[in-house]
């Protein structure tokens, strides 16, 4: 109990939190040396990741990892501050891809493809999918873990019963219901569009369907003037029409995902749809009240665009989580990190606690699990559209590097608030692409 | 020394030595805090400007690639406009209401003490903690206006661009009115009795006080409070962020914003030392000038007797 309290204390210092027992003095006596782990705060991940390190602790107790829990979005600054003032923890939490590329090119992170080839079982366990955003340039720098997490188009079937209406079975659809639900004065959409990322899910979606994935694998390419297909033009436009046909609830760009006011949004009735992460089954589950239980979730991946050329089982979101070694960390350190990926992490408990909140490990064949869960429905389903997606894309913001990403968000922000055109928006992304 | 302290009586030449001996030494500690953590800081920030850092890896010398990145880029000028409005609005709505209720807060009777105790609560708060419940109470849809159904609350307060500065501009105001009411009421309680006696005998009545005798007699302490909130509004971080990123869009980024993006989310930490730098030269600048706006010697006192 102790262990978890200290972290959370710990956590809500607004300077970089101290390694603890990490520094000099603590690993006089040598069997005192502890390996650090910082991780996001609050549910679903919390419980199981903290049972991983507790159980690894017990089991190991000459070799114990320390962990330090950090809000979402304060996550992203801090973790990257700590790296390039050489605080870095050792094991370094992280949604992989751009954001990865950047501790690479830096000389920050190990580089475990070396380690994955003398323990191939390790590797071989889990999705294959899932070591894309962890190679850079053909090493491997990451860790896979913990689950598949694919956006969903989630719905209110209590509402759509109540308006008389079926889930979209087309983009044209969509059209249809959002002028159903605004009759009845439920919101369509729920988006919590002041994080931005939340806006972002929906032009990766509409990117896809209409011009396939080809189309934003030409930015992450590099090519020029990648923004500029009429795909992707299309696309925007489409973006803008859906929200001056009022597709979004009202107030949308003030609404934060970190407070899940979006997800309360759809759970309260007020609007009918969301296209979220899938890890928002946990949190609505979480604190929801009976929603879930009393089946008024209904999921569905993104309906095709007609005429679009994507094959509708393409999804995006992130392909698992990543933790990655510092390289500024003592040998002592990443022994003992390793240990902990190749014996503590996606132990059979933690993939039973991570089906536990509603996620699909990364494992193959952890859809043994589902058997006898209460949300075996909705777990088969992530299951079904992790294995069977032809491509399985990672989030924009997560693909790029930080520096674009935040040019991206920026934009979307203000294609989101009518104040740039498509044309604009192409132009200035065009400007930042490769960068 | 024995030649300019000659012919003095002995206590001038010890007033002197101790004078000339003790008081550097008393400013010894605040200049070594001055240096250590504004000068070396600012020149370190300046030389950052001259180079391109990711945050993570080497920090590679560029010459003015960085200052040309940020003069070109129109989100400039658009987040000093969003510095300036801030700051003229927070202004315009502070001083005013600050002078009102400091005044009034300067009687001695009973219950205006009551009063002056519980309006300054809000210095007690916490910017992100006050930032947050206002984002709580003007939600759109669980907020203040939907839980009372009172549709002129019910708007999209932080989502509409001039509503977003709104709301911006009466929050900062809600948190510091009761500081600068603290420095009036303080200011109002050091004009000297006599004025206002002399005033009362001439026959002037209440308003004809305060514009004649109150008002002027506050130059200083307006002076203060104007440069305190000038300077103050240039930085202003915290609220702005957690209340709304700098959005809807970029309505609300101001300078201080726009620094911390670039700097920390984008990992474009050279460009985010040139606004920094850009902040520094336009906060001195400004406080230069509010000096200058109190006269030729702004050290001189008004009280009596001095």
């Amino acid at each position: 109990m102790g262990l978890p309290l200290g972290a959370a204390l710990a956590a809500c210092g607004t300077s970089g939190p101290a390694p603890s027992g990490g520094g000099a003095g603590a690993g006089a006596s040598g069997s005192g040396t502890k390996a650090t782990y910082w991780f996001l705060q609050g549910p679903p991940g919390e419980a199981p990741r903290t049972a991983a390190v507790k159980r690894f602790n017990q089991a190991n107790p000459n070799g114990q990892i320390a962990i330090t829990t950090i809000q979402n979005d304060a996550y992203k600054t801090k973790i990257k501050t700590a790296i390039g003032a050489g605080q870095a923890p050792t094991i370094i939490w992280g949604w992989g891809g751009g954001g990865l590329r950047s501790y690479v090119q830096a000389g920050q992170v190990e580089d475990l493809t070396s380690w994955f080839d003398q323990n191939a079982a390790v590797k071989d366990r889990l999705f294959p999918s899932s070591f894309g955003a962890a190679t850079i340039d053909g090493k491997i720098y990451a860790m896979p873990c913990e689950t598949v997490q694919p956006i969903v188009l989630f719905y209110n079937k209590k509402v759509f019963e109540q308006v008389g209406v079926q889930p979209p079975q087309s983009y044209g659809d969509i059209l249809d219901l959002v002028k159903k639900f605004n009759a009845k004065g439920i919101a369509p959409f729920s988006l919590g569009g002041q994080s931005r990322w939340t806006n972002m899910m929906w032009l990766e979606f509409l990117f896809d369907r209409i011009g396939g994935s080809e189309v934003f694998q030409a930015v992450f390419d590099g090519e020029k003037d990648a923004w500029n297909n009429p795909a992707s033009i299309e696309g925007l436009t489409k973006m803008q029409e859906l929200i001056k046909a009022n597709a979004f609830v009202k107030g949308f760009s003030s609404i934060t995902a970190d407070s899940n006011a979006d997800q309360a949004l759809l759970y309260t009735g007020k609007a009918a749809m969301m296209l979220h992460g899938s890890w928002s089954y946990g949190i609505q589950q979480a604190q929801g009240g009976d929603f879930v239980p009393s089946g008024g979730l209904g999921w569905m991946n993104f309906p095709p665009v007609d005429g679009g050329k994507g094959d509708p089982s393409d999804t995006v979101g992130n392909p698992g989580q990543y933790l990655s070694i510092s390289s500024k960390a003592s040998p002592e350190q990443k022994e003992i990190a390793k240990k902990f990926f190749a014996n503590g992490l996606l132990d059979d408990q933690e993939q039973k606690d991570w089906v536990g909140t509603g996620g699909v490990p990364i494992v193959k064949g952890s859809d043994k699990l589902f058997a006898g869960s209460k949300d075996a429905e909705f777990l088969n389903f992530i299951y079904g559209v992790a294995s069977n997606a032809k491509v399985f894309a990672q989030s924009w913001d997560q693909a790029l590097s930080p520096t674009a990403a935040e040019v991206l968000l920026d934009n979307i922000a203000k294609l989101f608030q009518l104040s740039i055109s498509p044309q604009q928006f192409a132009t200035n992304m065009n400007a930042v692409i490769g960068k | 020394m024995s030649a300019t302290t000659a012919g003095r009586t002995p206590s001038a030449v010890a007033r002197e030595a101790r004078g000339g001996g003790v008081l550097p030494w008393l400013a010894l500690p605040a200049l070594l805090a001055f240096v250590a953590f504004a000068v070396i800081p600012l020149v370190g920030v300046l030389l950052l400007s001259f180079t391109s850092w990711d945050t993570l890896g080497e920090i590679k010398l560029t010459g003015f690639e960085s200052w040309r990145a940020v003069l070109t880029d129109p989100g400039l000028p658009h987040a000093l406009w969003v510095t300036f409005l801030i700051t003229v609005l927070s202004w315009a709505v502070q001083t005013p209401s600050s002078i009102l209720i400091g005044v009034f807060l300067a009687g001695r009777q009973r219950y205006r003490e009551l009063l002056a105790v519980l309006y300054f609560i809000p210095l007690l708060l916490s910017s992100a903690a006050i930032a947050i419940t206002f984002k709580a109470l003007l939600d759109p849809n669980f907020g203040l206006g939907a839980g009372l159904h009172i549709d002129l609350l019910t708007q999209d307060w932080l989502g509409e661009p001039s509503l977003a500065m709104g709301v911006v501009i009466f929050v900062v105001s809600w948190q510091f009115i009761p500081f600068h009411s603290l420095l009036y009421q303080g200011g109002v309680r050091q004009i000297p009795r006599s004025l206002y006696e002399a005033a009362e005998l001439d026959g002037a009545g209440r308003v004809r006080v305060f514009f004649n005798i109150t008002l002027p007699q506050l130059k200083y302490t307006i002076i203060t409070s104007s440069t305190l909130m000038i300077v103050g509004s240039l930085t202003f971080f915290d609220l702005i962020f957690v209340l709304t990123e700098g959005g809807p869009s970029d309505a609300t980024r101001a300078l201080a914003l726009d620094m911390y993006k670039r700097g920390f989310q984008a990992n474009l930490m050279g460009q985010a030392c040139v606004i920094g730098v850009i902040l520094v030269i336009v906060g001195l600048a400004l406080a230069l000038l509010l000096r200058r706006l109190g006269g030729r010697n702004p050290n001189a006192s008004q009280l009596e007797g001095a």
